[in-house]
């Protein structure tokens, strides 16, 4: 009977988790916007997709929500009809992983003869690239059930540092930032575009959303954020050169990730100060250290707002973290 | 020969069809090199706003708690060193400003109205061919996306896009949601430039303002702004220069030094008007 509970509990808790990632706004159309070089910024699938296109074929980071597979491959293939290789998550959530099984199966792996005339499957499906614990979040032991299809998991994982790739005449590379946003978060640099995708370590349509529940914490989220800025070089006055696909919103260059960096380094610092003089979560959020930034940056509900962010990070701050 | 006579006037017509897609010009032209008039606010524009003076601006409280925060050394991180003043904001600076007009080699319709700011080595472009504005994914700079028109003989522009940026260049922010309505109304060899700006984050209501300039003889003028940001003090990596809540030591300079009341410092749209003054007046004589 415990396990029977037990078992029902772990299936409610990936549901709930599930959906409510998917709760994340879905736009019904697919906007594509070109971003510099062979990057193109996709919205409205769910978090934002990019794509590197060119002779050899399609990379694209992130798939949006499950629901909306279908609508971002045809505008994949209004950029390119070369075959899409690879699929590169910059982190786990659903509104980022949902499209992974349809969009893989749109896609190619390119083998040896050899290898494809013994394995008949081996060319079906492009190869999906994660950090391991996006895939260890995805599946599941033996006997338990997964938060995501068998389709839909990272099949190329790497466990530390970063993982490179070559592709379409550029350096690709997908760099591990601990326990950020989550603890499987990948920045996507494309070194020839000079564009970096940074997955919801970076977004402009809310407050960030540090997910403790998966390995998150209020300074991984601050490392990563000053990775992006080591990252970032402008072309001139602080503008241009490097531009940065967020998770979520516009476009944008490193002195949008700045303003990002000195909003959540200025709260974190308050919220610091806070917990130091004793005052609880409740009597933090009470004294309203958000407001000078609320209007621009809290989000009506779900996970960006103001409430759900003061908490992460007063949590982050007096819990110790998971152990990754 | 009929025939071509006929391509002829069918070309004309096509072209005079095409032409009168784009508003046509009244004849007022600001082309040409122009220079500030710094008369008016030139205590703000030229040696600086004092700390804490957020008087005569229609801010709201979360600007204010912003600006409180604000603390001056955040300019000092490499990252801000270059940062320029939003298009909302820089033609209250001392800088030289270059007008041009970009004309459609075929009709000679103008095309686009070309700035170049001195401040920063900004260019800008005003769009006078009826484009739409770029869809919300798109990347925001700090001059934006300008859309104009001629209405009589001001030119009228229409700016979103626009970085984070200032009211006031002591912390009082203005966002990247904020949009920009400017006049551009020639008088001879003068210019005034008037701002409405917007901002639904920081802002009670629009924030007017009015800008001179003079026509110029391009000559002996600074035209470059090279910029090249370094570490100019040691911190731990990824510090942020700012103020706790409540701990902002310039809180009272500038209210003491003037003797007012803080509550006039701080600002907000009643501070704007003259009735304020009024109002002050009678607060000062039941003191």
């Amino acid at each position: 009977m415990k396990k029977i509970l037990l078992t029902a509990a772990a299936i409610l808790a990936i549901v709930v988790a599930t959906e409510a990632q998917q709760a994340a706004p879905a736009n019904s159309e697919i906007t594509t916007l070109h971003v510099q070089g062979n990057v193109y910024m996709l919205q409205g699938a769910g978090g934002n997709v990019a794509v590197q296109v060119g002779d050899m074929g399609v990379v694209v980071v992130d798939t949006g929500l499950a629901q909306n597979a279908d609508k971002l491959i045809a505008a994949i293939r209004k950029l390119s009809d070369k075959p899409i290789q690879y699929i590169i998550n910059t982190h786990v959530h659903a509104d980022h992983t949902g499209g992974n099984d349809a969009v893989r199966r749109a896609g190619v792996t390119i083998t040896g003869a050899n290898v494809a005339g013994n394995l008949t499957d081996a060319t079906q499906g492009a190869q999906i690239i994660a950090h391991e614990n996006v895939l260890n979040r995805m599946s599941a032991p033996t006997g338990q059930t997964a938060s995501a299809p068998f389709g839909a998991w990272p099949t190329i994982t790497y466990v530390t540092g970063q993982n490179e790739l070559y592709f379409n005449d550029e350096p690709i590379e997908a760099r591990w930032q601990p326990a950020a946003h989550t603890d499987g978060d990948s920045l996507v640099i494309f070194r020839r575009s000079d564009v970096v995708a940074t997955g919801d370590i970076f977004v402009t349509t809310s407050y960030p959303f540090i997910d403790l529940e998966r390995g998150g914490s209020i300074q991984g989220e601050i490392d990563a954020l000053n990775n992006i800025l080591d990252i970032a070089i402008p072309k001139h006055e602080e503008e241009g050169g490097t531009y940065i696909i967020p998770g979520h919103g516009r476009i944008c260059d490193e002195f949008d990730v700045l303003e990002f960096r000195d909003m959540v380094t200025i709260i974190r610092d308050r919220i610091q100060n806070g917990i130091k003089k004793g005052m609880t979560l409740d009597q933090i959020k009470a004294a309203g250290w958000t407001k000078d930034y609320d209007a621009r940056w809290s989000a009506k509900q779900g996970f960006g707002t103001a409430d759900n962010f003061v908490t992460a990070v007063y949590k982050s701050l007096t819990v110790p973290a998971k152990k990754q | 020969m009929r025939s071509v006579f006929l391509l002829g006037i069918l070309s004309g017509i096509v072209y005079a069809q095409s032409a009168g897609a784009i508003a046509p010009s009244p004849g007022v032209d600001l082309s040409g090199n122009w220079a500030p008039l710094l008369h008016e606010d030139f205590p703000e524009r030229i040696p600086g706003p004092e700390l804490v003076n957020f008087a005569g601006l229609p801010v709201n409280d979360a600007a204010r708690a912003f600006a409180l925060s604000w603390d001056a050394s955040r300019l000092t991180l490499p990252e801000h060193q270059c940062q320029v003043h939003v298009a909302s904001y820089i033609y209250r600076g001392p800088l030289q400003l270059r007008i041009w007009e970009e004309r459609d080699p075929q009709s000679q319709r103008v095309i686009a109205i070309r700035q170049y700011i001195q401040n920063y080595e900004q260019n800008r472009t005003i769009w006078m061919d009826g484009r739409p504005h770029p869809p919300e994914g798109a990347v925001h700079t700090w001059m934006g996306f300008s859309t104009g028109k001629w209405e009589g003989n001001i030119l009228t522009v229409y700016t979103t896009h626009m970085k984070d940026g200032w009211v006031r260049r002591n912390g009082l922010p203005v966002s990247d949601q904020a949009t920009l309505i400017e006049h551009f109304i020639r008088h001879g060899n003068i210019f005034t430039h008037v701002s409405i700006v917007t901002d639904p984050n920081y802002l009670t209501e629009p924030l007017i303002k009015t800008q001179d300039f003079n026509l110029i003889i391009p000559e002996g003028q600074n035209w470059v702004y090279p910029c090249s940001p370094v570490v100019e003090i040691q911190r731990p990596r990824g510090a942020v220069p700012h103020y706790l809540p409540g701990e902002n030591p310039f809180l009272h300079e500038f209210a003491d030094k003037f003797k007012i009341p803080l509550e006039a410092a701080l600002g907000g749209a009643e501070t704007m008007y003259p009735e304020y003054q009024t109002k002050l007046k009678a607060a000062a004589a039941k003191r």
